[in-house]
């Protein structure tokens, strides 16, 4: 077995958590894990991704192109950066809430994010949409969407090798007591509302 | 020996520990930082001395120091970081080393977040030093170890250059438990004026015992196991590839890849370069011999390519050398999986499996790294231009978040080169253009790093120059590390701190002064006032980091008031401010209630609602260690 997953958000949106829950969750079953993830200057506010592999025959953290069994993204235009990774028979999970770059602010572009959820869907197999940001809402805090998320990837079967407990047992290890009770109710969102 | 899933960096960190280092120091970099932070997280006994230094000079002199006395030492940093420690570096290289002493140099192909893309083991070469180039996780904590036992042996400070993906790659390895570890005793210093004290007579002598010793060295590391020549396929095949560091494991991978395709007969003999400094050669000339070509598959300077071809003039051996100077290879940037096996595939001539072709996306969005909401140098650098405007001005920035200053709409760095240039540079320009006000702007970790000379420099060249410091009280850029203003070191000590307005005035600055950036009129006055006096005069913007502190308050638009004029987009460049429907709105999960919007806002649009505790530190925790998970 051998599963290639990237995820990809932007700065601050908590993808490094996400990608060492799905790590922490993979070893404590005993998979070897490599992974990989944007540390410095792009951390604020740019586009930041995760490569993370789980299986046998790792050789590097690195993810070819066009080899990704999971693309997990937070954002829909980074979700259409970092597509050339996904294989075509691969899923894709995504949020459909877009994060206004300061430059579209400041040009007044035209993104919204449903031309890339129209884009992806036209490019790919297997999606699976959510609005992360107004999933979070319910759940009640913002930071919560990278488990949302998360979770969504567990209820779409691409991560068939953990159950929701593996994850959820690998949250109680990595997040502070307060949170974890949120950070359930947010792994559970997706697949209690049918994503 | 137990089982863990470690950072490169923090696995170094580790076998630095496990060969018994007693003295670290250090500036952090990215991406070496994670090294420093480790050693001083689990030096839970304080055996070992940890440092954050002033900069990478004072930092690989004190680790110096420590090895003359017998101790292990390790010194880390990034690339550009050796720039600054070269003078003694290349000094120490003559003279040597009692303990085991080893300088941490990583690397950033790309460059992901430096300068340059130079590479540590030219560098090498340059200082006559040992250089280890690790492939990965759990190399680079076997290799660590013996890059000490190594250093001890031959009394010289090694070079040790992890790349990004080695420092902050992920993997599970084994690593010793602390009762496993050697325990090292530094003996103490010996007085040997003969030995210790650099003069042309002994540096006659040393150079020529480090030329013999380097050429011994060629055979010693042609026995060095991680120097590997292997055979993947055929014994007679004409064909080889050379590689190191992580690229070296895209190859394997490849390779793998390529035999369970049953590629197999296609298979290249292998040359991988633990020790691109003194190099392997005796190693190397039995991986050429028998060979037609060779592919080097490296990362920045064509090292290895360099010294096969050498060494196929030196053997007469006819074997075509290719890599980056014959242009199979691209020349700079960072390899990747894909280019690995782009060019193996090409080289071994195995037809590419075909990339997917996706169309062009509907829009393009970028999304360069900005200032974060709230961040203080936002409203230090609007303050500025605000005063200044309409006058004819330099802005020369420097290394840091600041640098990010130069995003539109602030628009603030019209220079930035290195480390504390930002003074020389204002100083220079304003000599040869009297009339242009010069303003150089630069963070509190560089002050204490890079500045002092320059600042002293100004004054006694009577310069015309306006200091102006952003001393949001950490080094913030690369994860909030403390530094000699803050008051905390990394054995967790609470000291005296050094006070960036004193310094100034005994330097002989006169007008010296302080203000919140985030109360902008005041500020806004304090620069029109200090830039209108003449010669060098500063003014230290001190507000705390908003990583580090509770949020203010929260910001909110009332939209009955609001004109949608954009003003508070087009001018400070918030992230937290965004267009959503035609209206303009303030994004809660990001703001902080700095309160700069509401200011500068024409109409009184924007309302800030304190928050109790704002401004109060986050918690001992989070102020350690800067990053860490967010829920």
């Amino acid at each position: 077995m051998q599963k290639n997953i990237i995820l990809t958000g932007v700065g601050g949106q908590g993808t490094v958590l996400a990608s060492k829950l799905i790590a922490a969750a993979s070893l404590a079953k005993g998979y070897e894990v490599m992974s990989a993830e944007t540390i410095g200057m792009a951390q604020k506010g740019g586009s930041v991704f995760s490569h993370l592999r789980v299986g046998e025959g790792l050789y590097s953290p690195m993810i070819r192109q066009g080899t990704a069994d999971l693309l997990l993204a937070f954002e829909p235009a980074e979700a259409v950066r970092m597509l050339p990774y996904l294989k075509e028979s691969g899923v894709l999970v995504v949020s459909s809430h877009p994060v206004m770059p300061v430059t579209a602010a400041l040009a007044g572009t035209d993104y919204t994010g449903r031309e890339m959820v129209e884009y992806l869907r036209r490019e790919v197999r297997e999606m699976h949409v959510l609005d992360g940001a107004a999933a979070a809402q319910e759940v009640g805090s913002p930071k919560a969407l990278n488990v949302i998320m998360l979770g969504a990837a567990l209820a779409s079967g691409a991560l068939d090798f953990l159950t929701e407990e593996d994850v959820i047992a690998a949250i109680r290890k990595k997040v502070k007591p307060q949170f974890v009770e949120m950070n359930e109710r947010a792994l559970r969102y997706a697949g209690e509302h049918g994503v | 020996m137990q089982k863990a899933y470690l950072m490169g960096n923090e696995a170094i960190g580790l076998g630095a520990l496990a060969a018994g280092v007693n003295f670290v120091s250090g500036y952090p970099g990215t991406p070496s930082t994670e090294v420093l932070e480790t050693i001083a997280r689990e030096n839970r006994d304080g055996r070992v001395h940890v440092e954050w230094s002033t900069n990478e000079k004072t930092g690989l002199e004190a680790a110096a120091g420590a090895a003359y006395a017998g101790a292990r030492s390790l010194v880390t940093m990034k690339q550009v970081g050796l720039n600054v420690a070269a003078d003694p570096l290349m000094s120490l290289a003559y003279l040597g080393v009692e303990g085991g002493m080893v300088v941490l140099v990583a690397d950033d192909p790309g460059p992901i977040s430096s300068q340059t893309e130079q590479d540590t083991r030219t560098f090498a070469r340059y200082a006559k030093l040992p250089c280890f180039d690790p492939t990965g996780v759990a190399e680079a904590y076997e290799m660590i170890q013996e890059a000490f036992d190594f250093s001890e042996k031959y009394h010289t400070p090694v070079l040790f250059r992890p790349t990004t993906r080695v420092d902050h790659g992920y993997a599970s390895l084994l690593v010793k438990e602390a009762a496993e570890y050697t325990v090292h005793e530094a003996k103490g210093f010996v007085r040997d004026p003969g030995r210790w004290v650099i003069f042309p007579r002994l540096s006659r002598r040393a150079h020529a015992a480090i030329e013999k010793r380097n050429a011994e060295l060629t055979h010693v590391f042609s026995r060095y196991e991680r120097n590997a020549c292997l055979t993947a396929g055929h014994v007679h095949c004409r064909k080889g590839i050379a590689s190191h560091g992580v690229s070296w494991t895209y190859l394997e991978e490849t390779l793998r890849g390529f035999a369970l395709a049953g590629y197999d007969k296609k298979a290249p003999r292998l040359l991988k370069v633990a020790t691109p400094f003194p190099f392997p050669e005796h190693r190397a000339v039995a991986f050429l011999k028998g060979l037609d070509e060779v592919l080097c598959i490296e990362e920045l300077d064509p090292v290895i390519e360099r010294e096969l071809t050498y060494l196929c003039g030196k053997y007469h051996l006819d074997v075509k050398i290719r890599g980056k100077l014959t242009g199979d290879v691209p020349a700079s940037g960072e390899n990747t999986r894909d280019s690995v096996y782009a060019e193996t595939a090409s080289f071994l001539g195995i037809a590419p499996r075909a990339g997917r072709a996706l169309p062009e996306p509907p829009v393009s969005v970028v999304r360069p790294p900005v200032l974060c909401a709230g961040c203080p140098h936002r409203a230090s650098f609007y303050a500025v231009k605000q005063a200044m405007k309409g006058q004819e001005c330099l802005f020369a920035g420097d290394i840091g978040c600041y640098t990010l200053g130069n995003a539109m709409p602030l628009d603030m760095v019209d220079t930035c080169l290195c480390m504390g240039a930002g003074l020389g540079i204002a100083q220079g320009i304003g000599a040869v253009e009297p009339g242009r006000k010069c303003f150089a702007f630069v963070g509190d970790s560089t002050f204490f790093a890079a500045a002092i000379p320059g600042a002293i420099n100004g004054v006694y060249n009577q310069a015309d120059m306006t200091l102006v410091v952003l001393d949001n009280s950490t080094t913030a850029m690369t994860g909030h590390q403390p530094h000699p203003g803050t008051g905390r070191t990394m054995m967790g000590e609470v000291v005296e701190k050094v006070s960036i307005e004193e310094t100034l005035r005994g330097i002989g600055i006169q007008v010296v002064r302080t203000a919140d950036p985030l109360d902008l009129p005041h500020a806004v006055e304090v620069v029109r006032e200090v830039a209108a006096q003449p010669g060098v005069k500063a003014i230290i913007f001190r507000s705390p980091c908003i990583a580090l502190v509770k949020p203010l308050g929260r910001a909110a638009v009332d939209e009955e008031k609001c004109k949608r004029c954009k003003k508070c987009i087009r001018e400070i460049g918030c992230p937290g401010i965004v267009v959503k429907d035609g209206q303009i709105v303030i994004d809660a999960s990001q703001c902080t209630g700095c309160g700069i919007c509401a200011e500068i806002c024409p109409f009184d649009a924007i309302e800030v609602t304190r928050l109790p505790g704002g401004g109060l530190p986050k918690g001992a925790r989070s102020a350690q260690q800067g990053k860490g998970g967010r829920a």
